[in-house]
């Protein structure tokens, strides 16, 4: 940033040597917003101008006051990458360091247009891919004109049982690990049956879960809600037995009371670790949720997928993959937001 | 100043090491500290200076007997005896203000002194600091924060351990200036330990000698020089060689400066 200050304004100024305090001359940038868009608009370009050869029934779908195929869907997605790169590079075009990481993922958008390009030809356009199992990339698209409400019941099915789960998990997983971590005796008596109990895969208890539980979904909420369990409690266990003695010292020596060294020491010193705990957690309770709904749910994307697949419609069976790349994605993403604000105080974590 | 706040009388401390073997930390200390004034208690490491100040401050229990402050026999540790660490005792996740605002918290009356929180940031000179965190400030800013934790419970005694021992020169005399500041108005007894003979004249009205093996007071030498104190005087000077000629002649077998 500052040397970029003494700079601005030179657009043929000199190369400069070191990599990290490297300028993407206008020049530059305008190339890898040509490349960036050029994918997608490749794509767009194959999809109009290569001929349906296979084939292949594309049925209308009337959304709203449009009359929408699963190709036509496709291209508004395409044409909507395009909008969405272009707003993003001219966004970036302003500032040096929005240009650096706009310049740094151009070859990657590249690849992924193109390869999307080649895809629909040989996936829709021509049929050369195996069937059903690779429809094309427009033809994965097509369960959300289908039915996109009942996809949407999928996707709150499985995200009101992985909030049920997340939640209870991290409730019952903080307080386990505070016990185990406060009272040698607790530790004493817990501490192995979580060791135990914690390398066993949840599923492996979905028998129990699913005779013991009234309802199928109780059964689920339990399965998600020991993954994360044991994984945070003995985290959170740690934390709190790694607080530095001179910690607890400096509070007694304020005057603080046992709820203070637990509340407002050994909590906040344990939080890193909590934080860590629950991101380990969520890879386990992703599978989790989904091999539970695909086993035993009477909803969820789990069960979509496994319901698509007894029709072999393996092009829903990829449109629940890719919603759940994207709602994964996004509950990883919240919580880390969540974590750098809570962490803020730590070194290195701090951005200005 | 005949005026006695803390009576230490013939202490006894002994640690186990895991290998049973016994070090005799403190050997029948006995002391008396008048309030308001300011004591150093001066020696090499493992005289027992800081196992001493642990005492007083309830960290930790001796063997036989016994310490008291203004008439109570000290049992645990209590705000009244305020205690200042080596470095890096802050709270990392609290930033400055609520580092500041924690020996209110911890004591739950913070809502009745609120208002003394900045009135001892500006007091320490870091306005501007209050948000940032333990890590985004110097090690002398951050004794001059865990200074001022300790303070604004108001003690009757501060105990000092080393609390500027990894400071630079430049830093310490800042904070030392800050000490005297802060003692001059609040009329805190304080209890210095510290490894600076320097410091140590500077500051105190009485320096306690100890000696190690076991840790016991050899000497209490009496300051009387008057304020504002000049490092470089004659009779600091004077004060200076007489103390380092007492702890050098004070170990029974001196031990080699450094050891490779």
């Amino acid at each position: 940033m500052q040397t970029e200050t003494t700079t601005r304004g030179f657009p043929f100024r000199r190369k400069s040597k070191q990599a990290s305090s490297e300028r993407i001359s206008n020049r530059r940038f305008i190339v890898a917003f040509i490349i960036t868009i050029f994918g997608f608009l490749a794509a767009i370009a194959a999809n109009l101008l290569f001929p349906q050869i296979a084939d292949v029934k594309i049925t209308d779908y009337q959304v709203g006051a449009f009359t929408l195929d699963f190709n036509s869907l496709y291209l508004i997605v395409l044409a909507a990458l395009v909008l969405i790169y272009s707003g993003n590079g001219i966004f970036s075009f302003f500032d040096q360091d929005r240009r650096k990481k706009f310049t740094k993922s151009a070859p990657f958008r590249l690849v992924v247009g193109l390869a999307l390009g080649i895809w629909d030809v040989l996936g829709t356009k021509l049929l050369l891919l195996p069937q059903p199992f690779f429809p094309g990339p427009a033809k994965i698209l097509e369960p959300f004109l289908m039915e996109p409400s009942y996809i949407l019941q999928q996707i709150l099915y499985s995200l009101r049982l992985f909030s049920y789960g997340f939640v209870i998990g991290i409730s019952a997983g903080v307080l386990t690990g505070i016990l185990i971590g406060w009272f040698p005796k607790v530790y004493y008596w817990v501490q192995p049956v979580l060791k135990i109990s914690g390398v066993i895969p949840a599923v492996a208890w979905m028998p129990f879960a699913l005779t013991l539980f009234p309802t199928p979904f109780s059964a689920a909420v339990f399965l998600i809600t020991i993954c994360q369990w044991f994984t945070i409690a003995s985290l959170t266990a740690q934390g709190i037995q790694s607080t530095p003695k001179t910690h607890f010292e400096v509070a007694r020596t304020l005057g603080a009371k046992t709820p203070y060294l637990v509340f407002c020491v050994a909590i906040p010193h344990a939080m890193p670790q909590i934080f860590t705990g629950i991101s380990i957690a969520n890879g386990f309770t992703f599978t989790t949720l989904v091999m539970v709904e695909m086993m035993g749910q009477p909803g969820g994307l789990g069960y979509y997928i496994n319901a698509s697949k007894v029709w072999s419609a393996y092009y829903k069976v990829f449109a629940a993959i890719v919603v759940m790349a994207i709602l994964f994605s996004l509950i990883l993403k919240v919580v880390g937001l969540v974590e750098s604000r809570v962490l803020r105080w730590r070194k290195g974590l701090v951005k200005s | 100043m005949s005026d006695i706040i803390l009576d230490i009388k013939s202490v006894n401390r002994t640690f186990v090491s895991d290998d049973d073997s016994t070090t005799k930390a403190l050997h029948d200390v006995s002391l008396s500290v008048n309030r308001g004034e300011f004591l150093s208690i001066i020696g090499s490491s493992g005289c027992g200076k800081t196992t001493l100040l642990r005492l007083i401050a309830g960290l930790d229990t001796p063997e036989s007997g016994e310490l008291i402050l203004n008439g109570e026999k000290i049992a645990g540790t209590n705000p009244k005896r305020g205690y200042v660490f080596q470095q890096g005792s802050l709270f990392p996740w609290l930033t400055i203000e609520n580092n500041i605002a924690s020996g209110l918290k911890a004591r739950g009356v913070y809502k009745e002194h609120k208002g003394e929180v900045q009135q001892y940031i500006n007091l320490i000179g870091l306005n501007g600091f209050e948000k940032s965190f333990p890590h985004q400030i110097s090690g002398g800013m951050a004794q001059r924060v865990a200074i001022a934790r300790a303070l604004i419970n108001n003690p009757d005694v501060l105990l000092l351990d080393e609390p500027m021992g990894a400071l630079d020169s430049f830093t310490r005399a800042d904070i030392q200036d800050k000490l005297l500041e802060l003692w001059r108005k609040n009329k805190t007894t304080m209890i210095l330990v510290t490894h600076d003979v320097d410091e140590a004249i500077y500051l105190s009205d009485r320096i306690v000698i100890m000696t190690p093996r076991p840790g016991e007071i050899k000497e209490i030498i009496e300051v009387k020089l008057p304020p504002p104190r000049h490092r470089g005087g004659t009779e600091f000077l004077a004060i200076r060689r007489d103390i380092l000629e007492k702890l050098h002649l004070a170990s029974a077998a001196p031990q080699p400066e450094y050891t490779i």
